[in-house]
């Protein structure tokens, strides 16, 4: 292949061509980000409920569930939902199935980061609302969750960051995103460089900024924590 | 009820790609680790150029997806810089490597940041060199502040270790989808959830394997400096985004 | 061997222990504690630091469950039920029920730090006895004026001082209108220059006369002036049980002696 020995390092035309549908590819990833951290966030809460629950039977199956899905590839995972489930009899498009893959997952470090956060609520709360006979439900509303939340925002900011950086990972299962977009080309044009690499600046255009902005959220609730 | 257990030849062939993701694992956390320590350190050097070269790598090293920065590193590296017959494991333990040593430098960085400062400044004292002064001050003070959260990072690492597959490398992930597409055709082969059932078990396992040896180490090294370990929870993506993808 | 208790009133009791053991691994805290506290009665429980009168009120306020022994509040067991005759032990809904009578005001206050002066006082009258918005601080903006707070309702805690946080949490514990209320060392956290309106709330609340009070206290004046009884409790067990006039000039035990002299030196 004297070709690769011959031919220019880099082909601005190529560049200027595919940009539009990489960066399609990289609006697919950041929709199924937010898709998946809304998943996360709610299952993640419930996940750290089931946790904290002081009777074991069902306390365990939670804390064994989570810790078995923190600990495994997500690739699998996705692989799991994607090729498994059809044969247990749930059909799942490749896009469905990847927002379902990364929000369980990151249900799970969610999970934690909730359980965190309502252990650092201080006991007293707790023993003032049996003082003032407040119901279970009204006491987790009222007086737990609202002191529990703002402190596990940063960490569900991090969760966002991560997932962005895992989204791609759809592109095994076929879902367009920037990287399934960028080998498409690339296989058919063979121009991998300029591709892969407009795929990781991107990507990086996305993603630090993203990163920079939870910075800031976790200067502005570490304020309000204090 | 399809069988849990698969057959004897399955697991031969999981094993296999087992012996690869090891491979892949070990280089990783080789080059990562020395990639933290050269960075971490740096972030902390007096002189400015180091730091913010450092801190580029850092920045950039954790914010980019391992995935891209695999596939990156497979197919265009090698076009660009005209080299022949790249291996997908070279191209996997690059990537892998790059990726652990940012969040591995911040890991470092912290540690070193945290041994006391008094420290430091005795060593300078006895006029010990910079050099010195890391080996055999600072550093082995910071270890078990870089033991815990090292742990977790490297179990991350093992995680995306399976990203390896998809640059046709031979991995148990490669393995596994290889046996799916073969259970279509023979009929006596495990059915597909149980296939990735027991892989992701076997993962599991070695997660826990990887955070016994952590323990271990914590221990070990809690006792020689007479202090009870601290107490690690094993956090998944916790704080400052420590977190190779899987 | 312990002081006899003084005559106690034919009337129904609002708190009736019986043989009340509390354990916490190894140390048992309560010993088979009788103890009986009238309606309108101002009870102030004294004694050395782990004798366990904190935890006599937190078993009335169900923080602690006792391993054994009953509890009874105004005629209701606490952690029992009668069923066919006999008593078995309570489910949740019945705890909560007879619950209601008690509340407590906390030595750490307690307050929900992400909720207003007035919301802290109305959320458990809305939340629990049903009242509504408007009903519920109404009430709360006369108890806290009562209180000499009617111009902090809208203050977070963050922005009060110890004695008003105490003073809000005291408000709170009014709110729910308990029968019997209980005051674990609510001054033991404060200033001192604060603790002054603390007990001047206190001595208004006993002045008014109805509510049944149990006040575990290391201020011996103010005991001293507004208690019909003073208990003083020591290794689990009460020791004497008196008014204070008796316990205070003339107690019976060496204990009490050797107590008093060492409290009442500061």
């Amino acid at each position: 292949m004297n070709q690769l020995a011959d031919r220019p390092k880099w082909n601005w035309d190529v560049v200027w061509e595919h940009l539009p549908a990489i960066w399609g590819g990289m609006v697919v990833i950041i929709q199924a980000t937010l898709a998946g951290i809304t998943i996360a966030m709610i299952l993640g809460l419930f996940l750290a409920l089931g946790r904290r629950s002081e009777r074991r039977w069902i306390s365990w199956p939670f804390a064994a569930f989570i810790d078995f899905i923190r600990s495994t590839p997500l690739l699998i995972q996705l692989f799991f939902v994607f090729f498994a489930l059809p044969e247990m009899g749930i059909v799942l498009g490749a896009r469905t199935s990847l927002i379902l893959g990364l929000g369980v997952h990151y249900a799970t470090y969610a999970s934690e980061a909730y359980r965190a956060g309502i252990d650092a609520v201080d006991k007293g709360q707790w023993e003032a609302a049996t003082a003032l006979n407040l119901g279970t439900g009204t006491t987790w509303q009222k007086v737990v969750l609202p002191q529990a939340i703002p402190k596990v925002i940063p960490a569900l900011g991090n969760f966002l960051v991560a997932m962005i950086k895992d989204a791609p990972l759809g592109s095994s299962i076929g879902v367009a995103g920037v990287l399934f977009v960028a080998r498409s080309i690339g296989s058919q044009t063979f121009f991998y460089v300029e591709t892969m690499t407009m795929a990781g600046i991107l990507f990086l255009v996305v993603s630090v900024p993203a990163a920079l902005f939870v910075q800031f959220l976790e200067r502005k609730y570490g304020y309000e924590a204090a | 009820m399809p069988d849990l257990i698969l057959s004897p030849s399955n697991y031969a062939r999981l094993m296999e790609g087992l012996v690869v993701t090891m491979q892949v694992l070990i280089g990783s956390v080789i080059l990562g680790s020395l990639l933290s320590l050269f960075f971490g350190i740096g972030r902390l050097s007096q002189r400015a150029w180091v730091r913010r070269a450092s801190s580029v790598y850092v920045e950039f090293a954790r914010g980019a997806s391992a995935i891209i920065l695999l596939f990156w590193m497979f197919f265009a590296l090698p076009i660009l810089f005209g080299i022949r017959g790249w291996s997908p494991m070279v191209a996997g333990i690059l990537a892998l490597g790059v990726n652990m040593g940012a969040y591995g430098a911040e890991i470092v960085r912290g540690a070193v940041n945290s041994v006391a400062k008094g420290q430091t400044e005795a060593a300078i004292a006895l006029n010990l060199s910079n050099t010195q002064r890391l080996r055999h001050v600072v550093l082995p003070q910071a270890v078990p502040v870089i033991l815990p959260p090292y742990g977790n990072l490297a179990i991350e690492v093992m995680k995306g270790t399976a990203l390896v597959s998809l640059i046709t490398l031979s991995d148990l992930a490669f393995e596994v989808q290889k046996l799916r597409v073969n259970s279509v055709v023979i009929a006596d082969s495990a059915t597909t959830p149980m296939l990735y059932l027991n892989v992701l078990a076997i993962y599991f396992v070695l997660a826990f394997l990887i955070d016994r040896v952590f323990k271990l180490a914590e221990r070990r090294v809690a006792a020689k400096f007479g202090v009870k370990p601290p107490r690690r929870k094993r956090a998944g993506r916790p704080t400052a985004g420590v977190g190779v993808t899987g | 061997m312990v002081t006899k208790p003084p005559e106690t009133p034919k009337s129904e009791m609002m708190v009736r222990m019986r043989k009340v053991t509390k354990a916490f691994g190894e140390n048992v805290v309560l010993r088979e504690l009788d103890l009986d506290v009238a309606p309108g009665e101002k009870v102030v429980i004294i004694g050395p630091s782990g004798s366990g009168k904190t935890t006599i009120l937190r078993v009335a306020m169900t923080l602690e469950r006792p391993d054994s022994g009953t509890v009874e509040i105004d005629g209701r067991h606490l952690y029992h039920q009668e069923k066919n005759g006999e008593l078995v032990t309570a489910n949740e809904k019945h705890i909560r029920s007879v619950r209601s009578d008690v509340s407590m005001v906390f030595q750490h206050f307690n307050l929900f730090p992400h909720m207003t002066a007035l919301e802290n006082v109305t959320l458990a009258p809305i939340k629990v006895l049903g009242k509504s918005k408007e009903e519920a601080e109404e009430s709360a903006v006369r108890l806290l004026e009562s209180v000499g707070l009617g111009d902090k309702t809208t203050h977070r805690p963050s922005e009060l001082s110890g004695g008003q946080k105490q003073r809000v949490a005291i408000a709170r514990s009014l709110a729910i209108d308990p029968k019997v209320m209980c005051f674990d060392e609510v001054t033991s956290a404060l200033d001192p220059e604060l603790v002054g309106e603390v007990l001047g709330v206190l001595r208004k609340l006993a002045e008014e006369g109805d509510m049944t009070m149990m006040l575990v206290t290391h201020e011996m004046g103010f005991a001293s002036e507004m208690a019909d009884r003073v208990v003083m409790f020591d290794h689990g067990r009460i020791l004497e049980d008196g008014p204070p006039s008796q316990i205070f000039k003339e107690p019976a035990h060496d204990r009490t002696k050797s107590f008093l002299k060492a409290v009442l030196q500061h």
